[in-house]
């Protein structure tokens, strides 16, 4: 009741209307995106003389030809991701539970701030280091992974053979480097949240520090830890320049479902190719590529949230 | 505390700034004796006009980004020989070039190709009724680079080069290949044929070159993206080099600058013998040069011609990039500024940008460019 007759201030209702604002605003500008790229998709989409979904290959060069296929893309955005979440997510792990539980105070927040540096480099510089300085220290590392273990598909003989530098797996390593931090630290967070009772529970019981972590830590953190790694693989789908600075395009051949394999992402594809851009309708083939690029990614990013805040919800 | 960093900071940069002066200083009488005997060939244009210097500055330019380092120079260039005088150069690409000269929104355009089509007409409108020139001012080969262990010397044909960037041949020991070059012990290795991923002048000029070159065996058609439907595409000049110098028995196309460091320039057999890639020898290829326009002051190139020529001792495949300009039409002051950049540029500005991987003009385009420049009124 008391609550009812509160006088609402000028200055208060002010901040609620601004914050307000700031809030529809950017619901706004995602919706506004979604329909820039719809509308600039139709055209493309009706002029196309495959089905944009099924076909692997991805020709614009004649607009009253347009011959394009998402199926590629799709394929080899979707596991240069995967690659890179299998190397990031144990390291990131690692990484987090070191500074939570581990590392000295004074240490670990040193450290955290290192990671967190990384999320500072141009994706450039990523790009030009994973093609010039480690795709070549990489390529002996692939071509014994091919050799040992080549009869199962994934580390077959890829379709840039016999290179090795501009592959899959190497893009998936560097793009590995650059979710590090985006998990560790979110992960980190979660992990330094675990309850003191809990912990002071278990190791009243006796238990080690590995058994504290294994019993408290991890179950408590294991929704953040997984959300924060699809949040990393929603920032991996889009990653642009340094794909394109590194994989290799394979002339006339599919992806094959190796990881030495090269290949175009989406969004890879698009910076290759913006400068052709002069014909809306070979323009708006991107554009529709970009669509479902856009959409996958609300996708993950909507899986990731779901998880978190079930575990928020407890 | 901060002052006391800032000190030592201040200290540093004066220092740095006192090196760069010096630098610069130090620069510039270097870089002109080291392109002397890059260029010593008879063919080579080293006239210095008279420059009538003043009238509008800054200048504006925009577009081809393959001669973006060229401008560079010839503004240098331009400033040194008119004090005060400034160009401003922005590299957005050729057909942004052609768009903002037509629009007017800039003094000159920079293209890759020359004017065709509806842009003729529309900058004929841009020029107040008077035709647009299309003059050549920056000249690079393109180079055919390889890496091969135990092959120092290789020799292509615009043939077999169509039938390698093509698929046709696959392995090095390949008879056509073999045939080009006896005495060569060619290993049996398959061969990896690079590309470029984004679209680029390079890869357009270098399929006319094997269209025009190639005797029939490249149909793949021409465009800003690669056709041949072989090998692999990296990201760049630099990435295809890269990808080169990491694999034997690589092959790609390059601007000749990228010829370094463990990959070797094929020399081109047109039918008269093997020809080295270097500058002489493009001299050579340009002074054979047909124009799409002959007579006219308007010095569109027509490159396939010399793509198909087997002139005795001319390296052929090369690209120009094009300075786009009114004939008339630009108020006093315009016109002033663009002679006089221009006539640095084709000028002075020439032997500088050797160090870069371009070729100077030889005498007889370089003529023909400063008539062209003078009749601008």
């Amino acid at each position: 009741v008391t609550q009812n007759r509160t006088k609402v201030r000028p200055g208060d209702r002010i901040f609620k209307n601004l914050t307000t604002g700031a809030g529809i605003f950017v619901v706004a500008l995602i919706g506004v995106i979604g329909i820039f790229l719809v509308v600039q998709a139709i055209p493309a989409l009706r002029a196309d003389h495959v089905n944009f979904l099924t076909t692997r290959t991805w020709d614009t060069s004649d607009p009253n030809n347009l011959r394009f296929g998402i199926l590629d893309l799709l394929l080899v955005t979707v596991s240069t991701s995967l690659v890179a979440l299998v190397i990031a997510m144990p390291i990131s792990l690692g990484i987090a539970l070191f500074l939570t539980q581990y590392a000295p105070r004074r240490l670990s927040r040193g450290f955290a701030y290192i990671i967190d540096l990384l999320a500072a480099v141009p994706s450039i510089i990523f790009g030009l280091w994973g093609i010039l300085v480690l795709a070549p220290r990489l390529a002996p590392v692939s071509e014994w992974i091919n050799d040992k273990l080549g009869v199962i598909p994934i580390f077959g003989q890829g379709n840039v053979y016999p290179n090795f530098s501009g592959t899959i797996f190497t893009a998936g390593v560097v793009l590995a480097v650059m979710l590090l931090p985006i998990i560790t630290s979110l992960s980190r967070e979660v992990f330094e949240r675990t309850p003191t009772t809990h912990i002071e529970g278990a190791l009243a019981l006796g238990a080690t520090r590995w058994e504290v972590i294994r019993t408290t830590v991890l179950p408590f953190g294991k929704a953040g830890y997984i959300g924060a790694s699809m949040l990393g693989l929603g920032r991996a789908l889009g990653e642009t320049i340094a794909l394109a600075v590194i994989l290799f395009i394979p002339r006339g051949k599919l992806f094959d479902f190796s990881i030495f394999d090269g290949g175009a992402t989406f969004a890879s594809q698009i910076a290759a190719n913006y400068s052709e851009f002069n014909n809306p309708t070979s323009a708006g083939a991107y554009i529709a590529a970009g669509l479902v690029l856009f959409v996958l990614t609300f996708a993950v990013n909507f899986a990731a949230r779901a998880i978190i805040g079930d575990k928020k919800g407890d | 505390m901060t002052v006391k960093i800032m000190r030592p900071m201040g200290a540093v940069g004066i220092v740095a700034s006192a090196a760069l002066v010096l630098a610069a200083c130090g620069s510039d009488p270097g870089s002109s004796s080291s392109s002397t005997p890059t260029s010593g060939a008879a063919a080579a244009a080293t006239g210095t006009a008279n420059v009538v210097c003043g009238g509008k500055t800054p200048l504006s330019g925009e577009g081809s980004t393959a001669q973006k380092t060229a401008v560079d120079v010839f503004a240098q260039q331009y400033a040194k020989a008119c004090p005060g005088q400034v160009v401003n150069y922005n590299a957005t690409g050729s057909g942004a070039g052609v768009k903002q000269f037509n629009a007017k929104q800039v003094d000159f355009g920079g293209s890759d190709s020359p004017l065709s089509g509806a842009d003729v007409t529309a900058a004929q409108a841009r020029c107040s009724g008077n035709p647009a020139w299309d003059l050549p001012m920056v000249v690079g080969p393109i180079a055919i680079g390889y890496k091969l262990a135990g092959v120092t010397s290789l020799t292509l044909n615009g043939e077999t080069a169509a039938k390698i960037f093509n698929g046709q041949i696959k392995t090095w020991n390949d008879p056509a290949i073999a045939a080009l070059n006896p005495g060569v012990n060619l290993p049996s290795k398959p061969i990896q044929v690079l590309s470029r991923s984004d679209d680029s002048g390079t890869t357009d000029n270098f399929q006319h070159y094997l269209a025009a070159a190639g005797k029939g065996a490249w149909t793949q058609g021409t465009g800003k993206g690669f056709k041949g439907g072989v090998g692999n595409g990296a990201s760049g000049s630099n990435g295809v080099a890269s990808a080169i110098r990491a694999a034997d028995g690589a092959i790609g196309y390059m601007e000749s600058s990228y010829i370094k460091d463990g990959i070797t320039a094929a020399k081109i057999d047109s039918g008269s013998g093997a020809v080295e890639l270097t500058p002489q020898n493009v001299a050579k290829a340009l002074d054979a040069a047909v124009f799409a326009h002959p007579g006219s002051n308007d010095l569109a190139m027509d490159l396939d011609k010399i793509y198909a020529a087997n002139t005795p001792g001319a390296y052929p495949l090369l690209l120009t990039t094009y300075e786009l300009v009114c004939s008339k039409g630009y108020d006093a002051d315009t016109t002033k500024a663009v002679k006089a950049f221009l006539t640095v540029s084709a000028t002075t500005a020439q032997q500088p940008i050797a160090n870069q991987g371009f070729v100077p003009l030889p005498q007889s385009l370089q003529d023909k460019v400063l008539t062209a420049i003078n009749a601008i009124s």
